[in-house]
């Protein structure tokens, strides 16, 4: 099978070994169920252990499994009525990020998200999901878009990060994260956003100031890839899972921490296995968030995200110290 | 020489069709595609929205033509149709043009406004018309403008506009240029009650029209092919002394530069419109 992860190897090749077995059973005449019984229930007890004791690594895998589900594949299946907008209206429009106006339920709502590709030519496309600056306007000019038409916002977070190249400084990359981050900080409107993939620094942050923050279970979200961290650390990306360890950079992690609101719970293996059932899961969090938040007004959303952020972070005081008096 | 002779006896005829076969293809029946320079009969040009069959090539629309292919059938109710221009500046022949181009095209100036439904949605539209002074904006084209703006603000409808204009209107000079700012300011104040606005650029959609209301959509679309721009192609290659790119200035040109939110054909443009019109509408939540 492509795409299978070395974690989960074990369960692969059981399986294998049962659908062997299963077949020899049907040519031969030899009568094996009960064995393949024994190894089935083998089976189950094997992926519960492995599949419900998943380490950061093996996270890390799955949200950068290319077949994991993208933003656009979110949006056909939660969505009706998408019509995507292009266009920063100043420089570009960078494919890295989609957005439009869509319908939730019946509701209308601006949807925003980073956008990877599944094989190398829609990858280059979209420039393997690494925004540039014009992807963080646009994505501002349809929040505020939004805002004025009094529409929710959701937003799917999955990039590796903010693309570091010439161009990008050029054109002020920081600037345009930093907007961003600023203005999503007073939108009049609910602002929901969801880790699908890798949550990657200020490039999945520009995406990233909401009411709510929920994570699928797989997903991670972080300051830094675990390769970037090894290499800064210990001069070493090779030692990257070793950094995804003791990062924190996986959703129960960042629930712990308090800035994830809901886990959302992954399929069996992680999305890429079944994306509708994993679409229904998603459903099931987001109608439940959106409708918390519509029943705040507008300035309790404001209040409400900036409390939110106000409360991360982790500090004490000492009584005794020599001030600048 | 006796070859000589053989050869001449061989004559050459030009055909020219007699007055009969003249008459058997009346003028207008075929139309010949500026681009892929294919014929086709005009009748079934015109029922695909003279959108060319084989070359997706969009044929230039008039505002009666457009008005038909997009809001539903008899909705249109048309606002101050009788607007006419005056000559403020007495500039020469002014008058006579505008009278000529009024004969010619059977509408008083060069933008048709009015109320109307798209799919049953009621909105204000302005579509411009090229075919009258080349669709510049005078005084007229500014009022008229703006006072459809005003309608939509006072119906809180949405306001959809048609764009396909040379600029300004020379001819009114400077009051032309101030027309531009006229229609921004109202339709800031639309905006910021609330109002949708919606520019569909067509071709073409050039100077001080692109530099006002044609680009201050909350949605700016554009026809596939059209040319958009501010200052002409000619004095941007005379002034830096380079060749442009061959697309430079299209709506896809447009589109890759950021400035579009969409280029849609004009087969699915109505229906694409009217599922942003249905996105706009209120109460549109009633299930939550």
């Amino acid at each position: 099978m492509v795409g299978e992860l070395e974690f989960e190897k074990p369960v692969i090749e059981l399986r294998k070994k049962i659908a062997e077995l299963k077949e020899f059973t049907m040519n031969a005449d030899v009568d094996l169920s009960s064995e393949i019984e024994k190894l089935e229930a083998r089976l189950e007890k094997l992926e519960a252990d492995i599949y419900d004791h998943m380490k950061p690594w093996d996270r890390v895998q799955i949200a950068r499994h290319p077949g994991r589900p993208t933003t656009l594949e979110y949006i056909s299946l939660l969505f009706t009525d998408f019509f995507e907008c292009h266009g920063d209206r100043t420089y570009g429009d960078d494919e890295a990020i989609v957005g439009g106006i869509a319908k939730y339920r019946g509701l209308p709502v601006t949807v925003i998200g980073h956008q990877r590709g599944k094989d190398t030519k829609e990858n280059i496309r979209r420039n393997f999901g690494m925004p540039h600056p014009e992807g963080y306007r646009k994505a501002l000019r349809l929040m505020k878009q939004a805002d004025k038409f009094r529409r929710p916002i959701i937003c799917f977070i999955d990039t590796k990060g903010a693309y570091p190249g010439k161009a990008a400084e050029e054109r002020g990359q920081s600037e345009a994260i930093a907007r961003n981050l600023f203005e999503m900080a007073s939108l009049k409107v609910p602002v929901i956003c969801i880790v699908i993939g890798e949550g990657g620094s200020g490039g999945a942050l520009a995406l990233g100031v909401g009411n709510h923050i929920h994570m699928l279970e797989n997903s991670t979200y972080s300051v830094i890839s675990p390769e970037g961290a090894a290499a800064i650390l210990w001069k070493d990306a090779g030692q990257a899972k070793r950094a995804a360890e003791s990062m924190k950079i996986t959703a129960p992690d960042l629930k712990e921490l308090g800035i994830v609101d809901e886990i959302i719970p992954e399929v069996k293996g992680g999305a890429h296995k079944d994306v509708k059932a994993q679409a229904e899961k998603m459903d099931t969090i987001l109608h439940k968030s959106l409708k918390e938040l519509r029943s705040l007004s507008e300035e309790k959303l404001v209040s409400h995200r900036y409390d939110k952020y106000k409360s991360i972070g982790e500090h004490s005081v000492i009584k005794e110290f020599i001030g600048v008096n | 020489m006796l070859k000589v002779f053989t050869k001449s006896k061989k004559k050459k005829y030009a055909t020219i069709p007699s007055e009969m076969a003249k008459q058997d293809v009346p003028e207008g029946i075929m139309t010949k595609c500026p681009n892929c320079k294919k014929i086709m009969y005009t009748k079934e040009l015109v029922k695909n929205l003279k959108v060319c069959f084989h070359c997706q090539y969009h044929h230039s629309m008039n505002s009666k033509e457009r008005l038909a292919s997009f809001l539903d059938e008899n909705s249109f109710e048309e606002l101050n149709a009788g607007m006419i221009s005056e000559n403020p500046l007495n500039f020469p022949d002014y008058l006579e043009k505008l009278e000529k181009d009024r004969k010619k095209t059977e509408i008083n100036e060069a933008v048709v406004t009015g109320i109307g439904t798209v799919d049953g949605q009621t909105i204000v539209v302005a579509v411009m018309d090229s075919t009258f002074r080349m669709g510049s904006m005078g005084s007229v084209v500014g009022e008229k403008i703006t006072l459809a703006i005003e309608k939509a603000d006072e119906l809180s409808v949405p306001f959809i506009i048609f764009t396909a204009s040379g600029g300004a209107r020379m001819q009114e000079g400077v009051l032309s240029l101030m027309q531009m700012a006229k229609t921004s300011v109202a339709l800031k104040r639309f905006s910021d009650n609330g109002g949708l606005i919606i520019s569909i650029m067509t071709h073409p959609t050039t100077g001080g029209v692109s530099a006002s209301f044609a680009s201050l959509g909350d949605y700016n679309l554009a026809e596939p092919g059209a040319l958009i721009g501010f200052a002409g192609r000619r004095i941007i290659e005379q002034t830096i002394r380079e060749e442009l790119p061959e697309d430079f200035q299209t709506s896809e040109f447009l589109m890759k530069h950021g400035q579009l939110d969409a280029v849609i054909s004009r087969i699915e443009l109505k229906e694409k419109i009217a599922t942003i019109l249905s996105i706009h509408q209120q109460g549109g939540d009633l299930e939550w």
